[in-house]
């Protein structure tokens, strides 16, 4: 299966959870209730990402086993005994399946009955994909692009898929790419790394740190950054970089 | 993936050109408007070729920009310049990188150490860069690579255990395919040493300890188990000759500082200045300024080399002004000792045997009572970097003249004729000044490297922690624990001109081009000013 996708999801978070979450019978809301519940009950133990406590991580929905929805919502409200994840004996059932379905929109891809391979996914990373050539993991790669190396800890699996598949519908604001012609001509374009009324400086597409007054340039602003959408890959493809990327948690050589 | 495409391509031809080779840092005058290590140079002459900037129209200096640091700690570092970008260190452990023109910032890289101790600080010196790579010491005894394009971390090697009092704050020292660290920590108890790391990787290839352990040549010269954390720490910039493939350090004093009792013996090699080689770390000569020193009389000053003739005939050498109040000529292939007298006023040695060890007073130790002992434990000198310049064949220092301590059995040295705030290993803020003329005070001294002695002197009024830059524009910079940035004549002294910055001076001045335009650099209180001539 060739995904040939002009994907609309994500360029606003309810879109994107209105898309997504259909198929779980929820609607967005239940999901952004469940985030509050989740941050108000869980997050204490389980951590604002929850990828606290050792073996689980619910972001990217890795449990001790493979829960369906029904036993986790059981989980939630009477605990599991013998361990520290104690009941909720006040929460309703109405609440807990909030909190599942917020938590299965956190690891949510687009489709997710393919389960993707970190090692399939670390080839295609260093291959086909040519990640390498702006991303860095680990000390290896470019510093052009977002840094990667502990990405897994700063992303759902839901992000991931869409910075592979829509990298453009969210950019990070120290990530942002910006483009200057100078009064001579010369066009340069990189990551903006900061300016002021008089200057920019920017990272240009062959790593060099570069400053401009913008009194020498006839024109300057953002841009699209190089990352292309992978709109050539796989399915499975896209899910194999992505359990890659939620595997990289911030292991330096 | 075309524009993908492009952009490796793009990527591949950049990475071809790395930015500064091993060549450029052994042969700086290849990228004059570049400061490319510590000292600008592998023989630390903290000599600057630019000569726009002149005795003539120096008068006309004006503030270009500053840079406030977020820190609280003294600002010791000397910035790099590499084509256009100075990098610099905020302390403890940040790296920043700046348009060097206009000091707007590119990215910080922020280092949160482990809680870790330091005698004096948590301060940094600077950095040391090869290829892309940049590469830092920490407080918390780690050495760091990063990325000098996108401020990323490359790789991050424990270098030694901060619980065990470990601490790192020198610049890293490059050699071709190694980067040099070594420990602070010597008043702590620490036993000292230096290692070579892989540039690539920060795998650690050899270790010199400072202190021989037992079984190998100068474990004799510590009684009982006193080497085990007889301190020697490394903790000041290195130098480097290509002609013998050597090494230079100076090491710093023995543990405990004040009190010679449990360690007996010369305390090898502590106080000295070591040559290793480059590649092996094999110890090829050492020289000890201070046998069993009592004083503390670290000697981590930056080891200067120069091309000197030398009664009549071309001598390679190294100028030491030391800690002790001693300044020295060494042969600095075979260690021989050439020359050493006092710079200052010294009274615990009255001159030296034919090996050039000095010959103690007797008496001149720490007593019950108290024994006034000249010059202080914080030196004639502590580590401010000197300078040599090629052109008037001047050895230029910023030191401490007429300080003393009273030394007494057991206890840490009490000060004489200076006040206990003036000798806190220097500060940030501006304090009030109460000495008496006939009490210690700084000077920046020109010396005749062939006699040592003083060819003209410009006096701080208050003692200082900063260095000194020598240009070819005949100038010497230097500032003061008053927060004054001289500009001096160097063949006269004369000043020519001055700024007030505000905060002490406890760094080395530097000088870079950029565009054109000759930059002279201070780091000064929790800042970093830079100077040029007003454009035309």
């Amino acid at each position: 299966m060739t995904r040939s996708r002009t994907w609309p999801l994500g360029v606003a978070l309810f879109a994107a959870l209105s898309s997504t979450v259909s198929a779980q019978h929820e609607t967005a809301y239940d999901v952004i209730d469940g985030r509050q519940a989740y941050q108000a009950v869980c997050a204490n133990c389980h951590g604002p990402d929850g990828d606290l406590v050792n073996g689980v991580d619910l972001g990217h929905g890795s449990f001790r086993q493979p829960y369906s929805d029904e036993q986790l919502v059981e989980i939630i409200l009477r605990g599991i005994p013998n361990t520290p994840m104690p009941p909720n004996p006040t929460m309703s059932e109405e609440q807990a399946q909030q909190i599942v379905a917020y938590l299965r929109s956190l690891a949510l891809t687009e489709n997710d009955s393919l389960v993707g391979d970190p090692e399939r996914g670390r080839a295609l990373f260093a291959g086909k994909g040519e990640c390498f050539s702006c991303h860095r993991v680990a000390g290896q790669g470019s510093g052009l692009g977002p840094e990667l190396t502990r990405i897994g800890t700063q992303r759902t699996s839901a992000e991931l898929e869409e910075a592979l598949l829509d990298p453009e519908a969210r950019v990070l604001p120290n990530q942002r790419f910006y483009s200057v012609v100078t009064k001579d001509g010369e066009r340069v374009t990189g990551r903006l790394l900061n300016h002021d009324a008089f200057t920019v400086q920017m990272l240009d597409t062959n790593e060099k740190l570069r400053s401009f007054a913008k009194s020498a340039l006839r024109e300057h602003g953002f841009t699209a950054s190089g990352m292309p959408a992978l709109t050539n890959f796989e399915a499975q493809e896209i899910a194999d970089l992505v359990a890659y990327l939620a595997s990289l948690r911030g292991t330096t050589p | 993936m075309k524009r993908a495409l492009i952009l490796f391509l793009g990527l591949l031809a950049a990475a071809a050109q790395a930015q500064v080779s091993f060549d450029d840092i052994l042969n700086p005058q290849t990228r004059p408007g570049d400061w490319l290590s510590y000292s600008r140079s592998l023989d630390n002459q903290r000599h600057s070729p630019l000569n726009q900037v002149t005795t003539q129209n120096v008068g006309k200096l004006e503030l270009q920009w500053v840079w406030q640091a977020r820190s609280l700690e003294k600002f010791e570092a000397t910035p790099l310049v590499v084509d256009g970008v100075l990098y610099t260190v905020q302390a403890p452990n940040d790296v920043v990188a700046l348009d060097a023109a206009t000091g707007r910032i590119f990215w910080t890289y922020h280092h949160e150490p482990d809680p870790a101790r330091t005698c004096c600080g948590r301060v940094n010196r600077g950095l040391a860069i090869l290829g892309n790579t940049l590469f830092m010491g920490t407080v918390d005894a780690h050495l760091l690579a990063i990325d000098a394009r996108s401020g990323q971390l490359l790789w991050n090697t424990e270098v030694a255990d901060a619980d065990a009092l470990y601490s790192i704050t020198m610049p890293p020292l490059v050699v071709k395919d190694k980067v040099y660290i070594g420990t602070a920590g010597g008043d702590l108890g620490i036993r000292g040493y230096v290692a070579a790391f892989d540039v690539n990787t920060g795998k650690e290839l050899w270790r010199f300890y400072t202190i021989p352990a037992p079984g190998e040549p100068g474990n004799e010269t510590w009684s009982g188990d006193s080497w085990k954390t007889g301190g020697a720490a490394i903790w000041n910039a290195g130098a480097y000759d290509p002609a013998v493939n050597l090494i230079y350090f100076g090491t710093g004093n023995p543990a405990p500082d004040w009190d010679g009792r449990t360690r007996l013996g010369d305390n090898l090699y502590s106080d000295s200045v070591i040559a290793l080689d480059a590649d092996t770390g094999e110890l090829k000569w050492y020289y000890q300024f201070t046998p069993h020193d009592e004083m503390d009389y670290d000697s981590t000053q930056v080891p200067l080399l120069a091309d000197l003739q030398w009664q009549g005939e071309p001598r390679k050498v190294m100028l030491w002004a030391n800690r002790n109040g001693l300044m020295y000529v060494l042969d600095r292939h075979t260690g021989e000792f050439l020359m050493g007298k006092p710079y200052v006023e010294v009274n615990w040695m009255d001159g030296f045997d034919e090996k050039g060890r000095p010959q103690r007073v007797p008496g001149m130790v720490p007593s019950k009572e108290g024994t006034l002992i000249r010059p202080h434990v914080h030196g004639a000198i502590n580590w401010a970097p000197p300078a040599y310049s090629p052109a008037t064949g001047l050895y230029y220092v910023a030191h401490w003249e007429h300080s003393g301590i009273i030394a007494i059995e057991g206890q840490f040295p009490q000060p004489v004729g200076i006040n206990t705030r003036q000798t806190s290993m220097g500060d940030v803020a501006l304090e009030p000044f109460f000495n008496n003329d006939d009490e210690a005070y700084g000077v920046i001294r020109a010396y005749e490297p062939s006699t040592l002695e003083p060819v003209w002197e410009f006096n701080l009024g208050n003692i200082t922690w900063g260095g000194v830059l020598s240009t070819a524009g005949g100038l010497v910079f230097g500032g003061g624990k008053d927060g004054y940035f001289v500009a001096l004549d160097a063949k006269s002294g004369e000043l020519l001109w001055k700024a007030a910055l505000g905060g002490q001076v406890n760094a080395g001045p530097m000088s870079y081009e950029v565009e054109g335009r000759q930059y002279i650099a201070i780091a000064a209180g929790s800042a970093l000013f830079t100077f040029a001539l007003p454009q035309e």
